[in-house]
């Protein structure tokens, strides 16, 4: 069970916590001027990878705020924690 | 019993306080401080299971959590029985009942012992192989064998124990109370370190604590004496919190730990009523030293399995600590040191010791060259190839090993003996370690697997981390607890240590016996009785990996996951297969180390604590009301109101008439609300709802219908604008929470610029619906001074008003398609507001009702309810609702979906309208749709999503999906019933008033 930095509330148990998936994903602007190919690339394309990856998650049972994730998927280290809107910290 | 098997002096059991208790119905009895194991032995019961498969009769075999056959059932009655409990680990009380497992009609005559004369025809995958064909016998079959393999009894009644959770945090958390855990644990506590030690036993001290012998001494005190010291100095540590009789069940990533304090097992029966019995203690430790110990390995040889074999260890813990003799004439069988140090013990104690047979050649350390001083007989270089007696072991016949140890040579010799001490080497209890995520290496040497690499903040000392002697015990606990600390901690730098030190190690997995491995019974796992006969066979079958060889044979997979010989099996396979253990691996760890009650798991979240109930501010009438209710969510919400011996079909029939012909009131506080306001608020209904919401005038509401990305219907509900902006959106009552995620999710992330916020307000109103031909009467009479006409309050339209001076908000809006207005208000008025309108509606006859007859009444409206007529793949084209896709908008969530080359597609499956041929046929909802009956296979084309009787209409009616369903209407269709088939036709989705004239009626 992780440990996560909340970067509004500090550190919480991961219970207190949901997943939202890949990050840096970008809704479309104008979705209508998009291919269906592209549409489902954005739509159901995710990547599920061995190694650090960039994840968004929620703090659902406390600020409600949602921010970003670096972990690494191979040992669960938590690499890094930062706000919405922000560039990630590390490449 | 008349053979005295107590040694007089021992400062562990207190020979003052006898205790009576109960095995297998017999009274017999103990002292305080036996475990039930200990008690047993000094009674000199031996036999106390039988075997799973074979049924053979098994004996206690060690002395701690890693027994395999001392499986007992704790208990006998209905609700606070326990099975599976390990008789080595179930300390002694008053009143303590406990009875075998596996064996009936009784442990000493088990009819099921037939399987051991028929074992040659049992090998390993037995029941996969024998009982495969024919399928359909196998619930025949599994009838008997689930009988005949017992593993104890659950208990039938609920467990009246109380249960208990807590948080702990701390700096260190040490695993384990040994030597290694006790000098770690001071160490950390001494530097300011907030640290707790547990320890699974009743006291502290592990095996160094009964350590009694002149090879091992500390500063010139025995070992155990000088250890005595340093414990009762524990109390007087600052910082330190000491658990004993808590047992590490699991240890995860990021150092959370879970451990099971036992707090009344120990206790006699009528001091355990009334307090908590166990707590589960959910542990973050910053820093995590484990000193688990080892485990002592048993030797894998012909009939290695009869009572009255016990590992050497225990036997030693059986002497030393409860002051019980395992047995008269005691044989040892080795291939290390430590069998010498129970020899010792043993002699010390005045049981005879018949001899020592050791595997290896000849060896000159300390510890033996004392034991050859007490004359103890060494059959060096030999096996035992064969065990003798049935329900206890009454002789061991020893030959030579060969030289490369594969065979035996020589005569054989017989020896008697009522007890055989095994030790075949020291296993390293790294399971924690492991289910932390640790990565293990293979020391050849020893053939020991030793912790290596781990991504955590932790570190293993002691005999978990290898080290055997006492020597290097203490010095590299001492340097690895600094080092991993980051301290300097000089109090046992300077410690003058005697150890022995064993020289010469020699391990053969499968020892050789004179008659070929096919005639023989190694056993491996006893728990699960399989055979290194069977793991070879699982090998010859063509098993590679050892996680199918472990679920082929079952090796492992007892309740004590084969914590005793795993490795053996594991080392089998690996010569066997010609592999390097190392490269071999192991099976995975995986928690819990030892099985956890349910009760600790559960802890307090029990009958009404285990979910939340949500209830409505009017809760209480309905319930003076006689209202059935039904569970949404975590809601109760009433499902309808029966009148005296009324039915829920009659009570239904009756409130959903009553609301058409006149008036009926219903409860709809449990529909999400959420407050919307700023300046960006109509923008972003515009982004999160398929229609037009810019347009909407101060004072309207709308429906509206949101989409997932994916396109498909999520969530609908009726938002009103309240001002300029500022707007309620309702959501269904269990979609409530998601759609407040989904919208904030889209608010933080995605469109961060819009002036939004949102605040959850479900709870915070109460909502009374009045619909009906006369709701516009009550509601004048409830609220006098509004003008309800349909110029000033029309149709989806809302005012603010006053009942008795308190604000509320008045919606007239329908989801029954009659004239029906909603009143919300503070949660605190809503019951005297519902109460008000019953009064004021008692004229017309107001009739409650619940949401049986909401669903019914909607459905003559063919009004759909989200997650009944919708399922994750419905489009708002499916559901023929089309006329709320604003074609202006640039864009909504789900927009674009909705013209992918798979939503466009017209064979989707759509929302239609069913009539039974027979109006009085009523179909079950979830039915099959089919277009032909004689086809076969026959193809489903649709299913039955809501279906009701109508009262209104005199006829059954129903919605369902169905494929093209927009193209077929007026097609006759077949729903195929077990008992028969019933035709129906395909119709348009509203049933009542398609002009919608009640609703200004």
């Amino acid at each position: 069970m992780f440990l996560i930095n909340c970067p509004y509330c500090g550190e919480r148990d991961q219970s207190e916590f949901s997943a939202g998936g890949e990050a840096h994903i970008v809704r479309p602007k104008q979705p209508t001027e998009l291919s269906d190919d592209q549409w489902a690339e954005y739509l159901f394309m995710r990547k599920n990878i061995k190694g650090v990856q960039f994840e968004r998650w929620n703090h659902a049972h406390g600020c409600r705020k949602w921010f970003n994730m670096v972990r690494d998927t191979s040992n669960d280290k938590i690499h890094a924690v930062y706000k919405m809107g922000e560039n990630p910290p590390i490449k | 019993m008349s053979k005295n098997l107590r040694i007089t002096n021992n400062q562990f059991i207190d020979k003052t306080t006898r205790i009576s208790f109960k095995f297998d119905g017999k009274t017999l009895y103990g002292f305080k401080g036996d475990t039930l194991a200990s008690a047993l032995l000094a009674n000199n019961i031996h036999l106390v299971g039988r075997s799973f498969k074979y049924h053979r009769p098994r004996g206690i075999m060690t002395c701690g959590s890693e027994e395999p056959n001392a499986i007992v059932q704790v208990g006998n009655d209905a609700s606070m029985t326990e099975p599976n409990t390990r008789a080595t680990e179930i300390e002694l009380y008053e009143g303590l009942e406990a009875s075998s497992q596996n064996c009936w009609p009784s442990v000493n005559f088990d009819i099921g012992a037939v399987n051991n004369f028929f074992s040659p025809l049992i090998p390993a995958a037995f029941y996969y192989k024998t009982f495969m064909w024919p399928a359909r016998f196998w619930q025949l079959y599994e009838y008997f064998i689930r009988k005949s393999a017992g593993l104890g009894k659950s208990p039938t009644e609920p467990d009246k124990d109380i249960y208990d959770h807590r948080y702990l945090h701390c700096d260190v958390l040490v695993v384990g109370g040994g030597i290694s855990g006790i000098i770690a644990a001071k160490t950390a506590a001494k530097n300011n370190l907030n640290t707790v030690l547990i320890d699974d036993k009743n006291n502290l001290g592990g095996t160094t604590l009964f350590q009694k012998n002149e090879c091992f001494k500390i500063n010139n005190s025995y070992s155990n004496e000088w250890l005595k010291k340093e414990i009762e100095t524990l109390n007087s540590v600052e910082n330190l919190t000491i658990k004993t009789r808590t047992t590490l069940a699991a240890y995860h990533s990021y150092n959370y730990l879970l451990a099971r304090e036992n707090l009344t097992d120990h206790l006699d029966l009528n001091e355990k009523k009334n307090k908590v019995r166990q707590r589960l203690w959910k542990i973050r430790a910053k820093k995590v030293i484990i000193a688990t110990g080892a485990m002592e390995r048993p030797l894998i040889f012909n009939n290695n399995d009869r009572p009255g074999i016990i590992l050497s260890s225990s036997i030693k813990k059986y002497m030393d600590y409860y002051g019980v003799k395992c047995g008269q004439k005691i044989s040892l069988f080795t291939n290390n040191d430590s069998a010498y140090e129970t020899a010792i013990t043993l002699s010390d104690s005045g049981v005879s010791v018949n001899s020592v047979v050791d595997i290896r050649d000849k060896t000159n350390s300390l510890i033996v060259k004392q034991a050859e001083k007490l004359g103890i007989k060494i059959h060096w270089k030999s096996t035992v190839v064969n065990t003798n007696g049935y329900k206890k072991i009454n002789s061991i016949e020893i030959m030579k090993l060969s030289d490369d140890g594969a065979g035996v040579v020589g005569k054989k010799i017989k020896e008697e003996c009522d007890c055989l001490g095994i030790s075949g080497g020291w296993t390293p209890r790294v399971h924690l370690f492991t289910q932390s995520g640790g990565k293990l290496k293979f020391r050849d040497e020893d053939s020991v697997f030793l912790p290596y690499k781990s991504e955590l903040d932790q570190i293993s000392i002691g005999s978990c981390n290898g080290d055997f002697e006492l020597d290097e015990v203490i010095k590299n606990s001492v340097n690895s607890t600094n080092k991993f600390l980051k301290v300097n901690n000089n109090d046992y730098q300077n410690l003058e240590i005697i150890s022995s030190k064993e020289i010469d190690k020699k391990n053969i997995w499968l020892l050789p016996s004179d008659k070929p491995l096919g005639k023989t019974k190694p056993f491996l796992d006893f728990q699960n009785d399989s055979t290194a006969k069977d793991v070879k066979l699982a090998l010859t079958e063509g098993f590679k990996s050892i996680e199918h060889v472990k679920r082929y044979t079952t090796t492992g997979m007892g309740t004590d996951q084969g914590k005793l010989s795993n490795m053996h099996a594991l080392g089998i396979i690996a010569e066997t297969a010609g592999v390097k253990m190392g490269e071999l691996g192991t099976t995975t760890f995986r928690p819990p180390y030892t099985p956890l009650t349910f009760g600790a798991i559960v802890g307090r979240n029990v009958g009404e604590f285990f979910d939340i109930t949500r209830k409505t501010p009017m809760h209480d009438w309905h319930v003076e009301n006689k209202a059935e209710f039904e569970n949404v969510g975590q809601w109760k919400r009433a499902w309808y109101y029966p009148i005296g011996s009324e039915n829920m079909h009659e009570a239904v029939q009756r409130e959903s008439k009553a609301a058409r012909d006149s008036a009926g009131i219903l409860d709809a506080s449990t529909l999400g609300k959420i407050d919307i306001q700023g300046s960006d608020a109509s923008e972003f209904l515009n982004r999160v709802y398929t229609n037009a919401w810019s347009k909407l005038e101060i004072g309207k509401c709308r429906y509206g219908l949101m989409l997932n990305e994916d396109g498909m219907v999520y969530d609908d509900g009726v938002t009103t604008r309240l001002s300029e902006n500022h707007y309620l959106m309702t959501t269904t009552t269990g979609g409530a929470a998601n759609v407040l995620s989904k919208l904030e999710d889209y608010l933080q992330t995605e469109w961060p610029e819009l002036d939004v916020y949102l605040t959850s307000v479900t709870d915070h109103y109460g909502t009374v619906s009045i619909c009906g031909p006369n709701s516009k009467k009550i509601l004048s009479k409830v609220i006098p001074g509004l003008d309800l006409s349909d110029k000033e309050f029309p149709h989806m339209s809302f005012k603010n008003a006053l009942i008795d001076y308190i604000n509320c908000r008045v919606m007239r809006i329908s989801f029954t398609g009659e004239h029906s207005y909603e009143i919300n208000i503070q949660s605190s008025y809503a019951k005297s507001v519902w109460e008000k309108c019953f009064m004021a509606g008692k004229e017309f006859n107001i009739t409650p009702y619940g949401t049986e007859t909401m669903h019914l009444l909607r459905a003559e409206k063919g009004f759909i309810i989200a997650g009944q007529d919708t399922d994750g793949t419905m489009t708002p084209v499916d559901l023929q609702m089309d006329w709320i896709i604003s074609k202006k908008k640039y864009d909504f969530i789900g927009k674009r979906s909705l013209y992918r080359s798979d939503t466009i597609r017209e064979d989707r499956k759509q929302l239609v309208g069913l009539l039974t041929e027979d109006p009085k046929e009523i179909l079950e909802e979830g039915a099959q749709i089919v277009a032909e009956t004689n086809k076969q296979p026959i193809e489903m084309i649709g299913h039955v999503t809501s279906s009701y009787y109508s009262p209104n209409l005199n006829k059954s009616i129903a919605l369902a999906v169905v494929k093209n369903g927009k193209k077929l209407k007026g097609q006759k269709m077949f729903v195929p019933m077990k008992d028969k088939t019933i035709n129906v036709t395909i119709t348009d989705t509203v049933f009542l008033d398609k002009e919608n004239k009640r609703l200004n009626a």
